[in-house]
């Protein structure tokens, strides 16, 4: 489904991010991306859905290559992955079901399919109840697992997160893993970017190590 | 329903509650833009109306002969004569001076001065309508006939008429300008209203990039918004213009039926507003155009 070969990327100003990384993740695969920080992991996570691009090297998704997309074939791209970030990008300037329905708005659903999958992807992640709510009353826990709802809504084949537990109690933390593992279970693709060791043990994925932008463990070498 | 359409109707009604959220300001813009429109409309209202003046008279230059008051048979029909056989002559109408008398009592508020009068006091004329000659020349032959004998007096009819004719070419040239700089204006206006509302909703823009929103999706909005604050606009501007006209018809109506006339200021026929409103709206979407256009390049991830 994802498959990076020999991608190095290089930041304007001379830092390099990723050197001569190589691995492939197969269809229902789990996989986490471990490393300090610093060790090049966002940079990794922002080439797929092409935020960011390489300046060597191929990644593909799905078939697609990624890294010499077309700027018009972009959103097409973004709209089969299912995004998860950081710091999540909710909006607080509506509700926590509006939040979820802004990929499907533009996704060409009409209104009244777009609300059901939109509930569906809410109960999944137990927040059905909220769905009135404004983000902002949540608590990080709660917005991480809006973030992920919005990200499923369009039922993506892969799912890809950067720190998703990044500032979460350990509670809270592992109910998120918990979310990521139960979609992998029913098949879709997941990549979750952290540096919370504890967590991975427990889920028991593959784990792709990154040290200073070089990929050290986990890789299959092309 | 397709897919397309949802997402115009969305679009629209995205438009319509940021409108609606910014009540006080998107009030204010509409009127700058309906009072910025509501001038060059009103120009040209009055301009026609001067036009509709000018055009029951002919344009095309004509002389009146007149005859002198003692004039023979014999210098009349020599005169009929010489005119019929000139080239410069397009047509030749003798009005005999009973004629000339009942035509006058058809004009509004000449009757009464006529019928006070015990004997016809006009002289026969000859009419002649011109083959297209430069005013200058008209001049001439207007004095050469004047020569002729029994010819009392000659006079170049259009003459006043070719000049309001002209001052109204150059009044028309006049609201053109003026029309374009207020459509600048009104560009400018729209620019500035989509340019805030484009940084207000950044982090909305941005997200929405990320999760794979066309660009087309996301300018739609800033479009529907322009275009439906020019129509607004528009319709402020054909409203401010119909109040104008009223107001300004109770004082020319007065002051034409002292003259026994009816004339007033006649608004825009239904075309001409449509053309208005929708010329508003399109300068509103140009403005949205050219606004997202220049600050979504600068914006966010592609």
């Amino acid at each position: 489904m994802i498959k990076f070969s020999n991608v190095s990327k290089r930041y304007p100003g001379g830092q390099e991010a990723l050197r001569n990384v190589s691995f492939a993740i197969g269809a229902g695969e789990l996989v986490f991306l471990t490393g300090r920080s610093g060790a090049g992991k966002s940079t990794l996570f922002k080439l797929i859905p092409a935020i960011e691009r390489p300046t060597s090297g191929s990644v593909v998704v799905n078939g697609q290559n990624v890294s010499a997309i077309k700027p018009a074939a972009v959103p097409i791209l973004r709209r089969n992955l299912g995004l998860v970030f950081q710091d999540q990008k909710l909006l607080y300037d509506r509700s926590v079901i509006d939040n979820v329905l802004l990929p499907l708005a533009f996704s060409g659903f009409a209104p009244k399919e777009a609300a059901r999958r939109a509930r569906a992807a809410l109960d999944k992640v137990g927040l059905l109840s909220r769905e009135k709510a404004n983000p902002i009353q949540l608590s990080g826990g709660e917005q991480q697992r809006v973030a992920i709802a919005r990200a499923v809504a369009n039922r993506p084949a892969i799912l890809i997160a950067d720190e998703p537990t990044a500032n979460l109690d350990a509670d809270s933390a592992a109910a998120i893993i918990a979310i990521f593992v139960s979609f992998q279970q029913v098949g879709v693709t997941v990549l979750i970017a952290t540096h919370d060791m504890a967590l991975i043990e427990r889920s028991g994925g593959r784990v792709l190590r990154l040290e200073a932008g070089e990929l050290v463990a986990g890789g299959d070498p092309q | 329903m397709n897919a397309w359409f949802s997402q115009h109707v969305q679009a629209f009604k995205g438009a319509l509650r940021k409108l609606a959220a910014q009540r006080a300001s998107s009030l204010l813009n509409v009127l700058v833009i309906g009072i910025a429109l509501a001038l060059p409309a009103g120009g040209y209202v009055i301009l026609g109306n001067l036009q509709g003046i000018a055009a029951r008279f002919s344009l095309e230059p004509q002389l009146s002969v007149f005859l002198e008051p003692g004039a023979r048979p014999a210098d009349r029909d020599g005169l009929e004569k010489r005119l019929r056989n000139d080239p410069r002559m397009a047509a030749v109408r003798f009005v005999p001076r009973d004629e000339a008398l009942a035509e006058l009592r058809k004009t509004e508020g000449i009757a009464e001065v006529i019928a006070a009068l015990n004997q016809n006091p006009l002289p026969d004329a000859f009419v002649i309508r011109l083959k297209d000659i430069p005013p200058d020349q008209l001049e001439a032959l207007a004095a050469e006939l004047g020569r002729l004998p029994g010819v009392g007096h000659v006079q170049a009819d259009s003459a006043w008429a070719r000049r309001l004719s002209a001052l109204i070419g150059v009044g028309r040239l006049g609201i053109a300008l003026l029309a374009a700089l207020l459509a600048a204006g009104l560009v400018a206006v729209t620019f500035n209203t989509i340019r805030l509302q484009v940084l207000t909703q950044r982090e909305e823009i941005e997200v929405a990039r990320l999760l794979g929103a066309t660009d087309g999706f996301i300018r739609r909005p800033f479009y529907y918004l322009g275009a439906i604050q020019g129509l607004a606009g528009g319709m402020v501007g054909l409203a401010v213009l119909a109040g104008s006209l009223a107001l300004l018809n109770q004082g020319i109506r007065t002051l034409a039926e002292t003259y026994g006339s009816s004339f007033h200021l006649t608004f825009l026929a239904p075309g001409d507003a449509l053309a208005v409103a929708l010329f508003a709206s399109l300068l509103g979407w140009l403005g949205a155009y050219l606004s997202v256009s220049v600050y979504l390049r600068g914006m966010g991830p592609r």
